[in-house]
């Protein structure tokens, strides 16, 4: 059996990590090893998170709950979940590779004493189970195997398209309530400050991320990028530079450090393109690029390109868009 | 007062081209920089901060003989100590690098370890918290800002619902998240002062099981099919239209 964990939004549904893991879990099951895929939930799923689970296949979806699971303690939820495998005798345990999820895991396979691979791009084969995973920031890819008697594994975001298996079935809930220890809750978040509303949005759901380099020259330079970043309705991101320099905010960085995007269109605005940068916008499905330089590795990667200042081209598109609308 | 180890990496520039050794096992260094993770360099800079006016600030790496700049260099920025456990990293998978930190922080009566949240090479995540479990230690991971008071550490980082804080008692382990902190490029004095701090050599306590690799790959290049749309503000009206066919002006 295969066991996801799956993170959930404010809202209470499943993040798209989420659902890409599952996808990733659902082929897994499918390739040959007849295993069925269960998910594990913290706290009461409502129901329509239980209808979106049962529509990727899941068979059982196995909530947490109790006054352990009312803050997040990365140990308390690795002993969960391994109360759970250790339940329905599962020997994958997997969950998407975002924060949450390489904490979880990490602590999954430390408790268990096996490896683990994170941000997984594909399985190449389950006997022996060998996967592709990211390395070196995405510069290089890593062959591993994991030969243990448990299977731990991230997925890396958007390695995956989020499918509904063909024949969906209802998913049946497993309310559990597992022990403890008072250990496994000495590292539990004791408080949590809603972020700051800004531009930068959920950048990791983003449709539209306008980017931002060192092009933009300085704090002050963001005028014009963040009025396009309004006009289209996007989110704005950028790259590691102008985090160092104090420019915005280190939450609003795309790249190896940052927030991994992968939106239907990234317009990044005065960025080279180095390969740390490249490592966290290689996913979207269209580059739009303005930069000076002709030969940056951004422009040359790009679906369409313009050559040019942005101080220049970003009013003037701001300006077209807003002429086009009257 | 507090005893902190922070644990770096040297590990390849990945700016410049990768190029695999001939049995892909590894990066060749050959052709490559080499840097410390941007985690680790918040790290040192949160050690040295946290160790300002009491404690000691020990620094750490695995590595081969070349690893000894990596250490230079968190010493020129105001680490006092340094350990080196020679030895060539490749051959230490996530667990081998967790249980020789122990051994070291055992020796140095460390009481808080602070790490990368992840190396920029392995990017496994693990090593920190491995390390907790090998010490029966506390771990807070993906911190951006760590202080220390009364016995108790205080550390915060960004969860998916906001800010989040934790709190810990002493002795603990603090993976460090690059953001929170700007840390310091080394002087001239810093330089030279570091050259003379001795950098206690120590062998690994075990032989390493090793990573779990069969071989690094070279990802596919990326298609090339750039269509330039033009130049300065009169692309402008082409740049319109592009966003028009792919739907994004819809509002």
């Amino acid at each position: 059996m295969i066991l996801v964990l799956v993170e959930t939004s404010l809202e209470g549904e499943a993040t798209e990590v989420s659902l890409e893991a599952l996808t990733l879990a659902r082929s897994l099951s499918t390739a040959g090893s007849d295993r069925p895929v269960d998910a594990v939930v913290v706290g009461q799923p409502p129901d329509e998170l239980l209808a979106t689970l049962g529509s990727y296949g899941v068979r059982r979806v196995h909530a947490l709950t109790g006054e352990a699971f009312t803050s997040y303690a990365a140990a308390a939820w690795a002993s969960g979940l391994l109360s759970v495998r250790h339940g329905a005798g599962s020997d994958t345990v997997m969950a998407a590779g975002t924060p949450r999820g390489n904490e979880v895991m990490a602590h999954v396979a430390a408790r268990a004493g096996v490896a683990m691979a994170a941000n997984v791009l594909r399985v190449e084969g389950l006997t022996p189970f060998v996967v592709t995973r990211q390395v070196v920031g995405g510069a290089a890819l890593e062959e591993m195997r994991l030969a243990d008697r448990l299977a731990v594994l991230t997925v890396a975001g958007h390695a995956v398209e989020p499918t509904p298996a063909a024949d969906p079935g209802s998913a049946e809930l497993v309310v559990e309530t597992p022990e403890i220890a008072d250990a496994d809750l000495v590292a539990r978040v004791v408080s949590t400050e809603a972020p700051e509303p800004d531009l930068s949005g959920d950048l990791t759901s983003a449709r539209v991320v306008v980017g931002a380099g060192r092009g933009a020259g300085s704090a002050d330079g963001f005028a014009d990028l963040l009025e396009l970043t309004d006009l289209l309705g996007a989110s704005l991101g950028v790259s590691r530079v102008v985090t160092s320099l104090g420019w915005r905010p280190h939450h609003e960085q795309v790249g190896q450090t940052g927030s991994r995007i992968s939106p239907d269109l990234y317009v990044p605005c005065g960025i080279s393109g180095a390969i740390q940068h490249w490592a966290g916008c290689s996913s979207a499905k269209a580059i739009l690029a303005i930069n000076t330089d002709a030969e940056a590795p951004m422009v040359t990667r790009a679906t369409y390109a313009v050559i040019g200042d942005l101080h220049e081209v970003v009013p003037a598109i701001n300006a077209e868009i807003r002429r086009r609308r009257g | 007062m507090v005893d902190v180890l922070v644990c770096v990496k040297r590990v390849v520039d990945s700016s410049s081209e990768v190029v695999l050794t001939e049995d892909a096992q590894s990066v060749d260094g050959r052709f490559a920089g080499f840097t410390m993770s941007a985690h680790e360099e918040c790290a040192v800079e949160l050690t040295v901060q946290l160790t300002a006016d009491a404690g000691t600030a020990r620094v750490m790496t695995l590595g081969d003989a070349d690893a000894v700049e990596q250490l230079r260099h968190a010493l020129a920025v105001g680490c006092s100590d340094a350990t080196h456990v020679v030895a060539d990293a490749n051959a230490f998978g996530p667990a081998d690098v967790a249980r020789e930190i122990a051994a070291v922080v055992h020796d140095h009566d460390t009481q808080l370890v602070l790490l990368g949240n992840d190396a920029a090479d392995s990017g496994d995540f693990q090593v920190g918290i491995r390390l907790a479990y090998e010490l029966g230690w506390p771990v807070v991971n993906g911190a951006s800002t760590v202080s220390v008071a009364d016995g108790t550490v205080t550390a915060s980082g960004t969860g998916p619902d906001g800010h989040e804080t934790y709190r810990v008692p002493l002795p603990a382990v603090v993976t460090v998240l690059e953001g929170g902190i700007e840390p310091r490029y080394p002087t001239v004095p810093g330089r030279m002062k570091a050259k003379r701090v001795p950098i206690e050599e120590r062998q690994p306590t075990t032989e390493p099981t090793g990573p779990s690799r069969v071989r690094l790959l070279r990802p596919p290049p990326a298609p090339s099919v750039v269509q330039v749309l033009g130049e300065g503000a009169d692309a402008a009206p082409a740049v319109v239209d592009v966003l028009e066919q792919l739907g994004v002006l819809s509002r």
